[in-house]
């Protein structure tokens, strides 16, 4: 019989005796679905994040901001320097042949969350006119758009499912004035959706800001553009922005939430995965020490050693995939989706996503069981083909 | 204890099952120590509220500010001991990345309603006399080896100053301390007026108030009041204690206590299960030896006592020295260093983690010191 063939009658043989040590192979199984299920459900976490930040981000749409702002509100944009950026090269003009620019303001106000009614800063975007053609995949869902100098309010479809009051014609305090909820909009599930947008005179009135904004976007004639607009704005002496490409600015602000989710997800499961690579180490032991006579005998048959260290090892791979299977669907099948609203600390305001358990976050926590199998099985195996046969014949 | 010579040497009867055991044991009480410790920050940052303190914010938003002349408003509604206010500087050190709380307040009000940061005396004199001086806390200095006299320059993204710069230089004049170990001093005081004079726009704006009160009884009336003294003024105010402001804002992160539990619970379920598998196993190859224990006179309680203490001391070997590590980290190596307040592991976390110590080595022993009991010696001793 070559090796292969050994191999393969060994496998069959241990696989097939598996019932009979049922717990200690499901304690494995277990073990290693524990560890794949809390890295894809912590993990699905900045995925989600993720995904509603950049899904945001248009590569042919440009976001300035004054020069050094970390985020949308630290920033201060005066309306001589939007027409500045009007009339830049690159930027792109509508049919009517008006520039595709939007200057806006940013600011958070109060809202309570339906979850806990405690009080949330939930985004409040002041749009000029543009804003609308500059982001391609918004479409309002319900109502209408906001009349301008009105106290009227366009809610993300998000916002409205999160949090209290933004029902379409309900009415909303913030402070001394009154909004009513005229529409709703949907943007593809991004960021957009978190918030709340209005006419930005009125913004500018309510929070007395004067005739300031703090950001600027424009649409582009083609994402090569933005080279152009940076050029000109850089040269330009009345003018100090940082201009970024939407995608850019959303990833950057999307960066430090990722990144403190990922420190915490991945250190946590590493932990636990030394901890299942424990317990999968002590169940093939277990599993081999059990079977120490038979495994000796088929060695006295003339079995390869090699056939019996690879089987064991396949056993402990196969039974961790398994547990891996098991750990990322129970995570994909409870927590995918998930809608939850954090508080982002680079715009200081709320931002609603789903859970997102990837393709690629189920492929790692596999590839994961799949080495927790292997250092679990390896070192069994290598116990079960060092002791000498008659030792181990005259054990049981 | 006349039998933990036995315990101890069943215990090593297989070294490498019993040390894999502790170890994975280990790693689910260090675990549960920084998750702990996690979940303190997230859902116990309240505790580190004083009850004393209340915080006085604009109505629609935290990002407005309030009128210097609320100061004294304020200070004349009874109850009220002390007044202190704070703004958002919003700046960085050299890089965008290095980012860290930054606060223009009144020196002598601000240590006054925060009484446990503690600075030498000289240090405090020093800064409130020069006008262009900061203190810095003791983790902030270390983070970026400053010391006393240093000059440096701090980059605010929000306030542009006299000059047309966003780029503001100061001298520190001291290092502050927290008393609270809970409490991380990654933060930065800077003078008011030197501040409110600098900047060029926004001039006599505070960013919000922290109320010193005479007694935390009356702090729902007190709040009542001050709310009420600016109910009809264009910057309506939300007053709250401390602890209120304090759960309101980790509110905003959403519910990662929940998250931290489930993570908990999957860590212990999966440790229980291991655990408890190798007790299992531990006691079925040993059942000749329990049989030759009560053949030589070993009580049936005797036997169970064996195996229990086992399977506990396990538990606690492991479950002492991962808690231990974890507490060492957090407590002591990490002390301050972290940007979250109330990263802590406390007595009560302590206490918890013995419980399920005593509680997980019960649970892994109990079954197979029941069936160690129940042995009768001929079954035992012929099935060998």
């Amino acid at each position: 019989m070559s090796w292969f063939h050994q191999i393969i009658a060994v496998t069959t043989l241990n696989l097939r005796s598996i019932p009979q040590r049922l717990a200690a192979s499901l304690v494995a199984v277990i073990g290693v679905a524990a560890v794949v299920g809390v890295f894809a459900g912590v993990l699905s976490m900045a995925s989600g994040f993720k995904k509603t930040m950049v899904a945001a981000g248009a590569t042919d749409t440009a976001v300035m901001l004054r020069a050094g702002s970390t985020g949308e509100m630290a920033s201060a944009v005066s309306n001589e320097q939007i027409q500045i950026i009007a009339t830049a090269p690159g930027v792109r003009r509508d049919d009517a042949g008006n520039p595709m620019v939007s200057g806006e303001l940013y600011v958070v106000v109060d809202v309570a969350k339906k979850s806990t009614n405690e009080s949330a800063n939930v985004p409040l975007r002041g749009v000029q006119p543009a804003a609308y053609g500059i982001r391609d995949n918004m479409s309002i869902v319900d109502g209408r758009p906001f009349e301008a100098g009105k106290n009227e309010l366009l809610v993300g479809r998000s916002a409205q499912r999160v949090f209290k009051g933004l029902e379409l014609g309900s009415t909303i305090p913030f402070g001394v004035t009154e909004w009513t909820v005229v529409g709703v909009f949907e943007d593809d599930g991004s960021v957009a959706e978190s918030e709340l947008w209005a006419d930005v005179r009125v913004v500018q009135s309510t929070y007395r800001r004067g005739n300031s904004y703090q950001t600027v976007r424009a649409k582009l004639e083609s994402p090569e553009a933005i080279d152009e607009l940076r050029a000109t704005l850089d040269k330009d002496p009345r003018i100090d922005v940082d201009v970024f490409t939407e995608l850019e600015f959303y990833s950057q602000q999307s960066e430090a939430m990722t990144t403190l989710i990922t420190f915490v997800g991945y250190p946590v499961t590493i932990l636990m995965a030394i901890g299942a690579v424990f317990g999968a180490l002590n169940t093939m032991y277990s599993s081999i020490s059990a079977r120490g006579k038979e495994i000796a005998t088929l060695r006295a048959l003339g079995f390869r050693p090699l056939a019996v260290l690879v089987s064991v090892i396949i056993e402990s791979g196969a039974l961790s995939l398994i547990g891996g299977l098991i750990g990322g669907g129970l995570a994909w099948l409870f927590l995918n989706g998930f809608t939850v609203s954090t508080l982002n600390a680079a715009s200081f305001s709320q931002v609603v996503f789903d859970f997102a358990v990837t393709g690629e976050l189920i492929r790692q926590g596999l590839m994961a069981a799949l080495i927790i199998g292997l250092i679990g099985g390896l070192f069994p195996a290598i116990r079960a083909v060092r002791i000498p046969v008659a030792t181990a014949l005259r054990e049981l | 204890m006349k039998y933990f010579y036995l315990v101890w040497k069943s215990l090593w009867r297989k070294k490498i099952r019993t040390i894999l055991t502790i170890l994975s044991v280990f790693v689910a009480f260090l675990l549960f120590g920084l998750l702990n410790a996690l979940n303190q920050a997230f859902g116990g940052a309240t505790d580190l509220a004083n009850a004393q303190r209340l915080i006085t914010l604009d109505k629609i938003s935290i990002i407005n500010s309030l009128p210097s002349a609320y100061l004294t408003r304020i200070e004349s509604v009874p109850g009220v001991r002390r007044v202190a206010h704070a703004s958002w500087f919003g700046g960085y050190y050299q890089d965008p990345r290095n980012q860290f709380a930054q606060f223009p307040v009144d020196p002598e009000r601000y240590l006054d309603v925060y009484p446990e940061l503690t600075i030498p005396d000289e240090q405090r004199n020093e800064w409130t006399r020069k006008r262009d001086s900061v203190i810095v806390g003791r983790a902030l200095a270390e983070q970026y080896g400053w010391s006393v006299g240093d000059r440096i320059p701090i980059y605010s993204s929000i306030w542009t100053n006299r000059n047309g710069g966003q780029v503001w230089d100061f001298e520190i004049a001291g290092i502050f301390d927290n008393d609270d170990p809970r409490s991380n001093t990654l933060f930065m005081l800077i003078n008011y007026d030197y501040f409110d004079e600098g900047r060029a726009f926004g001039q006599g704006s505070m960013g919000w108030f922290i109320l010193s009160i005479d007694s935390a009884a009356n702090s729902a009336e007190v709040a009542d009041a001050v709310d009420t003294l600016f109910a009809n003024s264009p910057n309506q105010t939300k007053t709250s204690t401390e602890a209120a402001f304090a759960e309101s804002f980790i509110g905003q992160y959403g519910n990662i206590a929940l998250i931290i539990t489930l993570i908990l619970t999957a860590v212990f379920f999966t440790i229980l299960l291991v655990a408890g598998n190798t007790m299992a196993q531990s006691v079925r190859e040993r059942i000749s030896e329990l049989a030759v224990l009560k053949t030589l006179g070993f009580e049936d309680r005797a036997v169970l006592a064996i195996v229990l203490a086992e399977s506990s001391l396990v538990m606690f070997v492991g479950g002492l020295l991962g808690l231990g590590t974890a507490t060492l980290l957090i407590n002591v190596i990490l002390a301050g260093n972290i940007p979250l307040p109330g990263i802590y592991i406390d007595a009560r976390a302590i206490l918890t983690g013995l419980l399920y110590m005593a509680l997980a080595g019960l649970a892994a022993g109990i079954f197979p010191a029941i069936r160690a009991m129940r042995l009768t010696i001929v079954d035992a001793l012929s099935r060998a």
